[in-house]
């Protein structure tokens, strides 16, 4: 008996607490997305524990969002999932009086089309989408979409595991648009990625593992966001960020609060420490990726600002284009697509 | 997303409801001391209503209906056609649309991959795990325990983590190109092909055809082998007339526990193969938790655990008593 | 001749066992490494080992991995080797349908069983978690504990039980008293066998849990994208040595108790 005694000892020490009342906030961000110590900080000032959860494409957030309702309490989303949680009733309206510190938000983002006056998200970083590339294995200029389909360099082509990127990289690389509603189109964009296939370029598609082995130099090239391939920069000096000139995508994560969130204050009290100019400083130069706020912007200095990678000039972002939000039935047209494009041998 | 649904509430009642017959139970053996045994298995017979069968029932219900839970069998034509949606709305665009229109065959070359890599790796294993067994159930070497522990120690590693180390070795900057650079050798790619997914596979499921057919020759009458020697068989001779049927069931029930998982792989074609290909497994996730399209995903699902049930039943059928040894 | 035959069969064996242990190898190296590369050596370190403990993440995942494997072995122990004695003690037609019902769960693909889990958990609305989880691995666990314990069962003389009731025996004494100890070999390999299942279990665990409650094997999934922290090694590194001792010390047992016996 007395081993039995000790065996529930040791289960319930093994349980652990599952603590869901106040002073909890859950963060459900994208992996590699904050400095982490950020997040000790905020614990330590506010008194709140941090449930920190990571995802890995905007796709799949959405997926458990939905399944977990409630559990969430502040999400990162994309900028055009942003306007479909809007569309779909998802978030709830963010009270700006919780949040001093959003006065730094950048002027030109703070009305946004994807969600008139964000009177639900609160930008945390924008970037660009680009090529990563070797300078020791690529010879040819970096200036088009066409180089990753170029079969000097077979074998060598890393692409994202997200439809709307690979896609997306597709259409502006034929010259269309990354928002396309055009079944010719659409179809064409396919083919041309099936055609990369055949060709043989491509190495793998891959999300979040591609910036360190492009590090360790596993291939020449790789369809990028700009943060992790300053990341990336950071550690291998042969590594070079270029945007096409047919264009690309640009993009902001934004802060959300889903509707049946059980600590919104306490996501706004989270929001609001991010917002502030050190705080956002230290995220930024962490994840190298562009920060929104004017006051971290200021902190950064000369350096941030000339880097052609973290602000790309006037010229390159009119080239750019936000995605907007695909509605159905476009959208299961773009994953089926996609989905063909993946299991070609 | 669904129309059908139980009350929060009812899954606990159905919990607290397996508590007091339990405890009822318990009751009755003490009151009553001619309380039938087998009544003790109906705790787990509850149990397996509620944890097994209800939720194939509800992989049934979902692959039967649509979004808003009414009957359709379009969920399988889906199989069929992975365009069938795409195909429809194209149907409604007028003439620009039709050249587009074909079927799609996304799931069923998906699934005729996946049987095959299955298939490919099944028959690696049989070819590499049965000298394995026969040698380690040699006597002479007196081998087998000490054996039998050195290959059970490492599937304790985490199998993702195991996995994670192949793709360590593989790449093109990994260990083993590295050390080919190093001898004067070119490099060569191993990683992100559906080779490396084989090896992968080949590598975790190894285990599962060993124990089973050394279990089988373990169990054989030393004296059988004696005996065969004895009328005038070879090594060889005995090997093949001998060993090698008594040691049948063994084989059988390797087979089976090789297989069966690898037909349902996921992950593997990720982290070795790149996501230059898919298996059914991915297939099946990606329905589930990228598309949230659970209708079809149950489907894909039901589809899956019918064919693995037929294939069960022939295995069954060539081994009938399914003596070949339980795991490990 | 047969010297050489035997030379041939034990480098074979070397050679499995060397594709067997490589990447573990490669594994419990590149936890010593000072860097983060997992093809560069940077020299020897034991930081990761220290940072190991600091990580919440990890610690909470730890936590839930054996809170998750105690619970489901101790509670599909008991399910399974109750379950065992009836199923025995049956007549052929039930027996027959409780050993198919049985089967069900390893005949499933693990992907299907954790979907259809998941699904019952969504319909009912029930929140995913730990005692989901849980709920999940007891499921997978209890068949293998029941094929554990019914061959011990048959191997048990039928007369014991009834001899010992026809002496006055009360039922509940007899099932202690009698049954237990002649099927107690099957029960701990059950729970043995449970507990390794769902220690090591990644895909069940998987569907039937939110974000929020991982385990080791969903934590090193969500990870394994971006290329694992070598803290993640670490610990494989140390769980594998306390299973080994673990192995070591019970081997140790049981051939001082075969010399005693």
């Amino acid at each position: 008996m007395k081993k039995f005694l000790s065996l529930v000892l040791l289960v319930m020490l093994l349980i652990p607490a599952f603590a869901q009342a106040e002073g909890t906030v859950t963060v459900f961000n994208w992996q590699d997305y904050i400095d982490e110590s950020v997040i000790e900080d905020f614990e330590k000032e506010t008194g709140i524990k941090v449930n920190y959860v990571r995802f890995t494409t905007n796709e799949d957030m959405m997926v458990q969002v939905d399944a977990n309702p409630g559990h969430f309490d502040l999400c990162f989303p994309s900028e055009y999932i942003v306007e479909r949680m809007i569309s779909q009733d998802m978030l709830s309206e963010i009270n700006y009086d919780h949040i001093p510190n959003a006065k730094y938000i950048l002027e030109n983002l703070q009305n946004s089309t994807y969600d008139p006056g964000n009177a639900h998200s609160v930008p945390y970083m924008w970037g660009t989408v680009g090529i990563l590339y070797n300078t020791k294995l690529v010879s040819d200029p970096v200036d088009s979409w066409g180089i990753l389909w170029n079969p000097k360099y077979m074998k060598n082509v890393f692409m994202l595991d997200s439809y709307r990127d690979s896609m997306g990289v597709s259409l502006k690389s034929l010259g269309y648009s990354m928002n396309s509603e055009n079944i010719l189109e659409l179809e064409m964009a396919k083919e041309k990625l099936l055609e990369q296939k055949r060709i043989g370029t491509l190495k793998a598609y891959q999300v979040d593992e591609t910036k360190d082995k492009m590090v360790s130099g596993e291939a020449a090239l790789a369809v990028m966001w700009s943060g992790d391939a300053l990341y990336a920069m950071d550690l291998n000096e042969d590594l070079a960020y270029a945007v096409p000139n047919e264009g690309s995508n640009v993009w902001v994560d934004c802060m959300v609060i889903p509707k049946n969130a059980k600590n919104k204050e306490n996501a706004e009290k989270f929001i609001d420490f991010l917002c502030r100019p050190d705080i956002a400083q230290r995220n930024c130069e962490y994840i190298w990726y562009s920060s929104p706020n004017s006051g971290a912007i200021a902190l950064m200095g000369e350096d941030y600002i000339s880097n052609p990678a973290i602000n790309p000039s006037e010229e390159t972002l009119a080239r750019c284009e936000f995605f907007r939000d695909i509605k159905e039935p476009y959208r299961s047209i773009y994953v089926t697509l996609f989905e063909e494009v993946k299991s070609a041998k | 997303m669904m129309d059908l649904q139980l009350p929060a509430w009812a899954t606990w009642v159905m919990l607290a409801g397996l508590a007091v017959f339990l405890a009822m139970m318990i009751l009755f053996i003490r009151r009553n001391h001619g309380m039938k045994r087998s009544l003790f298995a109906s705790p787990y017979a509850l149990w397996m209503a509620i944890f097994t069968i209800l939720p194939c029932i509800l992989i049934g219900y979902y692959a039967l209906t649509d979004a808003s839970g009414k009957f359709t069998l379009d969920n399988f034509r889906h199989f069929w056609d992975s365009n069938y949606a795409k195909n429809q709305l194209y149907a409604t665009m007028g003439e620009a649309a039709a050249p587009f229109i074909k079927r799609g065959t996304v799931n069923v070359d998906t699934l005729i991959y996946s049987l095959w890599m299955a298939f490919l790796c099944t028959v690696i294993c049989l070819v590499i795990g049965y000298p394995a067994a026969l040698f380690m159930a040699d006597r002479q070497m007196k081998l087998g325990a000490t054996l039998v522990v050195l290959f059970i120690i490492p599937m304790w590693m985490n199998f993702l983590l195991r996995t994670i180390a192949w793709m360590s070795l593989l790449e093109d900057q990994g260990l083993i190109n590295r050390v080919l650079r190093f001898l004067g050798f070119e490099g060569v790619q191993l990683m992100y092909n559906s080779g490396a997914v084989l090896l992968g596979m080949v590598y975790n499921f190894l285990p599962f055809m060993v124990f089973p057919i050394y279990n089988s020759l373990n169990k054989m009458d030393p004296k059988l082998h004696e005996a065969a020697q004895d009328l005038g068989c070879n090594n060889w001779k005995t090997l093949y007339k001998v060993t090698m049927p008594l040691s049948l069931p063994g084989v059988i029930s390797g087979i089976t526990m090789v297989f069966m998982p690898s037909v349902t792989t996921f992950f593997l074609p990720r982290i070795l193969g790149g996501g230059n290909t898919m298996m059914f497994g991915d297939l099946i996730e990606s329905k589930f938790l990228t598309e949230g399209n659970w209708n079809v995903g149950s489907a894909l699902s039901l589809i899956m655990m019918i064919l693995i049930m037929i294939s069960l039943g022939i295995l069954r059928k060539a081994d009938p008593e399914g003596e070949g040894g339980s795991m490990i | 001749m047969s010297k050489f035959i035997r030379f041939i069969k034990k480098s074979y064996l070397a050679l499995i066992l060397l594709f067997l242990y490589l990447p573990i190898g490669v594994l419990i190296v590149q936890s010593f490494n000072a860097g983060k590369s997992r093809a560069k050596w940077e020299g020897f370190s034991l930081h990761w080992y220290a940072d190991l403990f600091k990580d919440r993440a990890i610690m909470e995942a730890l936590q839930v991995t054996l809170g998750v494997a105690v619970i489901a072995a101790i509670v599909s122990t008991v399910l399974g080797t109750l379950a065992a004695i009836g199923i025995h003690s049956m007549k052929k037609r039930p027996q027959a349908f409780m050993m198919t019902l049985t089967n069900i769960p390893n005949t499933m693909p693990d992907i299907v069983t954790g979907i259809s889990l998941m699904l019952l958990f969504i319909f009912t609305k029930v929140e995913r978690g730990f005692v989901t989880m849980l709920l999940a691995h007891i499921t997978f666990d209890v068949p293998y504990v029941i094929l554990s314990v019914l061959p011990k069962l048959k191997q048990m003389n039928k007369h014991s039980y009834e001899a010992a009731l026809d002496l006055g025996a009360p039922p509940v004494y007899a099932l202690f008293h009698v049954i237990l100890p002649e099927i107690m070999p099957g029960v701990i390999t059950g729970a043995m066998l449970a507990f390794t299942l769902s220690l090591d279990d990644f895909v069940i665990s998987y569907f039937t849990t939110s974000p929020l409650v991982q385990n080791l094997s969903t934590l090193i999934y969500s990870a394994a994208r971006r290329g694992i922290e070598p803290t993640l090694n670490a610990l494989s590194a140390l769980m594998f040595i306390a299973l080994l001792i673990l192995l070591l010390i019970v081997n140790r047992r049981t051939a001082d108790n075969s010399k005693k016996a």
